[in-house]
């Protein structure tokens, strides 16, 4: 970094090589494939450094964590995470993440992936997978918008928002992450804004923890398309939106959180409580149904 | 490899086609299933649902066909051999996650007993409609292995042969069973675990820094597969990648990448291929098929002999990878190939299309529903020569 | 600094301190760390990196107490902060009169 102010014209002035072998997080990136692809202010990014954070936090074995991500720009998420991880099909990453996680039993898995994907074409997979308890931590980057086609509608779009789709704003009603989420069985249910980097790290990590099915919804600064179209400036401004609008109220009741075109967003966790997992629960009922006959699935051997 | 003696239901049965290929897959060592029901397949399902929890496997009903395709995709790689199980609907919301699996050289198995289509078509009763969607149904080039049984015992020793090349050559196999074979009932001998041969996953045992999951350079030596879980830390991507797995967005990563999806099974379709032959040599006539239609076939054939005409049989245990080869050869010898099969023509098609014009090719098609009925094949065997 | 009660471990306690590494080609000039750092201890530099955008630099080099807040709010793994102890003995001077400020 040079100390004196060059003078602008001077724009081809390289920067000194740096040292960006000792980035604390290298050991969880895929360093050789930064930069990544996400606009200068996107949220994205910062949703995987709490995520890092997170998981460094809860001291699970970082061979024992998996990652999955489906279509759209966070389903990018996986391709630059330094665990095992797969770049899926649009909407398939909790079923994909279902076989990874009942396959191997040992192994926590985590999807990072956006609100069209996991609520729009993936809908049925994740009310599903929160009513068996799955063992799985959804992380949903919601960013009110189809960002990697172009900036459409989708099913957290908020009423009045301008989207390409819905060039006169739009009229249908969004849904509400949270309150689908615990209405549909998950054990932990929490929100956060890509403001909140500490909380959501510490949030990532209780969820990572938590066995069954947990969801924490992440609202993100989408600045080329959702902020752009609504004239809402940068990544940056929606951020200081946040600072200024985000409400922390632990344990709402899910039902009074619906967000509202650039009003207040209520966040925090709100649900915690505790279940047997689709695993657990199948291993009990068919030890007690079966007896000696039972043979627990013990996953792959290993070599 | 010998197979696992707990999953072998050794002794002489009397099962239907589909009890018959849960027992193929569980014998082979197939311990994860992920389904959803659907008339006429529905009794693989249950049948597993029943046995996994006394052989150590894991059973799944999922919400829809499309998470049951993801869903063994998912499982493949955590190193369990996995298998799903559907019919022309399910087939039809699988051909997505098909497309993944091929991109992501996923060992596992995807059966389906056909019925007829379009659509809802006809539930309970049979076609063999879906052989062009087998091989074309995902979008984008690539090549599959499907195999055809025409009999529950069939259903059983080939569900083995799936799994096998499937695991041989990294790619989903797909068993195309019918509803007749699937519900048909009849003697299935189930040999002794030490009888019954099973390929196993080849896996990558060296430097955890340097495995690549994919090698685009040699389309018989296939990479070696881990598990998700062991510390290699691979992606896998359904978009265009190279050798590490990496995706990479160019004509040139296009070319080598889709270029090996179509190598590794078509360069090797000589190995892969399984036929079956009978009275070829002095044939004048050879009728091609496969599955239920084979058997059918068989009668009017044997007919056309008593007749004294000179009909030979050719059938196709593996209808894809295409024999192209063998077609092509026993176009210059014989003057007509007769090819039934329960749909308007699909795999004739591809006998047209190998035969090059060098004899004649004549379909005899049914609708489905039912079978032919073997008069039809005659008949056409009958013009043929006349 | 005044408090209107003296703690007792005053004495004993190290204010941290830290040094903020910018990796300049991977960022994009989005702001966060200007922005969010409670020390302001970054600014935008006026000049580009390779891809064309403003990053950060470095203005009050004393003031960061290492709380890396910076590089976790940073979406491109381009900034993260590396504990040191204090060059100049008055800096905790510079924390003091700031938070006068």
């Amino acid at each position: 970094m040079s100390k004196e102010k060059q003078p602008l014209t001077d724009t081809l002035h390289i920067p000194e090589p740096e040292d960006e072998l000792t980035h604390p997080m290298k050991d969880y990136l895929r360093s050789e494939r930064l930069p990544h692809i996400w606009c200068s202010t996107c949220g994205i990014g910062t949703v995987i450094t709490a995520f890092i954070t997170g998981l460094e936090k809860s001291k699970l074995e970082k061979e024992k964590v998996a990652v999955v991500s489906g279509i759209g720009c966070s389903g990018r998420a996986a391709g630059y995470i330094r665990l095992d991880s797969f770049h899926t099909t649009h909407g398939r990453a909790i079923p994909f993440a279902t076989g990874l996680a009942l396959g191997n039993p040992e192994l926590k898995v985590a999807i990072i992936s956006g609100d069209g994907d996991l609520t729009a074409i993936g809908g049925n997979h994740f009310i599903h997978a929160a009513r068996r308890n799955m063992n799985l931590t959804i992380i949903c980057i919601n960013n009110f918008n189809y960002a990697m086609t172009g900036g459409q509608a989708g099913p957290t779009t908020p009423l009045k928002a301008n989207a390409s789709t819905a060039p006169y704003g739009c009229y249908e009603y969004p849904f509400s992450l949270p309150f689908l989420a615990e209405s549909s069985g998950a054990v932990f249910v929490a929100r956060w804004t890509s403001l909140h980097v500490r909380r959501l790290a510490k949030s990532i990590s209780e969820a990572l923890l938590k066995p069954g099915f947990s969801f924490i919804e992440v609202i993100s600064p989408c600045p080329t398309l959702y902020a752009r179209r609504n004239r809402l400036g940068t990544g940056l401004d929606l951020m200081k939106f946040y600072h200024d609008n985000a409400v922390i109220k632990h344990g709402a009741d899910t039902s009074q959180v619906d967000i509202k075109y650039q009003e207040s967003i209520i966040v925090g966790k709100f649900v915690d409580k505790d279940k047997p997992t689709f695993f657990e629960s199948r291993n009990n009922f068919l030890k007690d149904r079966l007896g000696n006959h039972f043979i627990p699935y013990k996953g792959p051997e290993k070599i | 490899m010998k197979a696992d003696p707990i999953g072998v239901a050794t002794g002489s049965h009397y099962l239907d086609g589909d009890h018959a290929c849960a027992e193929g897959a569980i014998a082979a060592g197939c311990r994860f299933l992920a389904g959803y029901p659907i008339t006429p397949s529905t009794e693989v399902a249950e049948r597993i649902a029943e046995r996994f929890p006394k052989v150590g496997g894991m059973f799944i009903q999922m919400e829809d066909e499309l998470a049951s395709m993801a869903a063994i995709i998912g499982a493949a790689w955590t190193g369990v051999k996995t298998m799903t199980v559907t019919s022309g609907p399910g087939f039809s919301l699988m051909m997505e996650n098909l497309g993944l699996a091929v991109m992501m050289e996923t060992p596992c198995v995807i059966v389906n007993v056909q019925r007829g289509g379009p659509s809802t078509g006809l539930p309970t009763l049979t076609a063999q409609a879906d052989m062009m969607q087998a091989r074309w149904g995902s979008h984008g080039d690539y090549e599959i292995i499907a195999i055809s049984p025409n009999s529950p015992q069939e259903c059983f020793d080939l569900v083995i042969t799936a799994f096998n090349l499937s695991e041989r050559w990294r790619v989903p196999v797909l068993f195309m069973m019918d509803e007749c074979v699937g519900h048909m009932t009849e003697k299935v001998e189930i040999p002794e675990a030490d009888r019954i041969e099973i390929t196993p996953r080849k896996y990558y045992k060296g430097d955890k820094k340097k495995y690549k999951p994919f090698n685009f350079n040699d389309s018989s030596n296939i990479t070696p597969m881990v598990k998700a879980g062991d510390g290699y830390f691979i992606h896998l991507t359904g978009l265009t990648h190279v050798e590490n797995g990496y995706p990479v967005i160019s004509a040139e990563a296009q070319d080598k990448n889709v270029r090996h999806l179509v190598d590794k099974i078509k360069k090797n379709e000589e190995k892969i291929c399984i036929l079956e032959e009978d009275q070829i040599n002095d044939a004048e006539v050879i009728v091609i098929s496969y599955g239920i239609s084979s058997r059918v076939a068989l009668k009017a054939v044997h007919e056309a002999r008593e007749k004294g005409l000179k009909v030979g049989v050719l059938r196709l245990i593996t209808v894809w990878p295409f024999p192209e080869k063998r077609i092509r050869q026993l176009a210059k010898q014989v003057k007509a190939f007769v090819v039934p099969e329960l749909n308007l023509g699909q795999v004739v098609l591809e006998v047209e299309r190998c035969s090059s014009g060098q004899t004649k090719t004549i379909l005899v098609p049914h609708a489905g529903g039912s079978v032919h009925n073997p008069n039809d094949i005659l008949a056409a065997i009958e013009e043929t020569v006349a | 600094m005044t408090y209107w009660r003296v703690p007792l471990d005053l004495n004993e306690i190290k204010i941290p301190h830290g040094e903020p590494r910018i990796i300049i080609k991977r960022c994009k000039g989005c702001g966060f760390c200007v922005e969010y750092c409670p020390r302001d201890v970054l600014e935008m530099s006026t000049e580009f990196n390779r891809k064309g955008y403003h990053y950060p630099e470095v203005i009050l080099e004393d003031a960061c107490v290492n709380c890396n807040l910076c590089e976790m709010i940073c979406p491109e793994f381009a900034i993260f902060c590396i504990e040191t102890k204090s060059k100049h003995p008055e800096s905790d001077e510079v924390l003091r009169r700031k938070d006068k400020s």
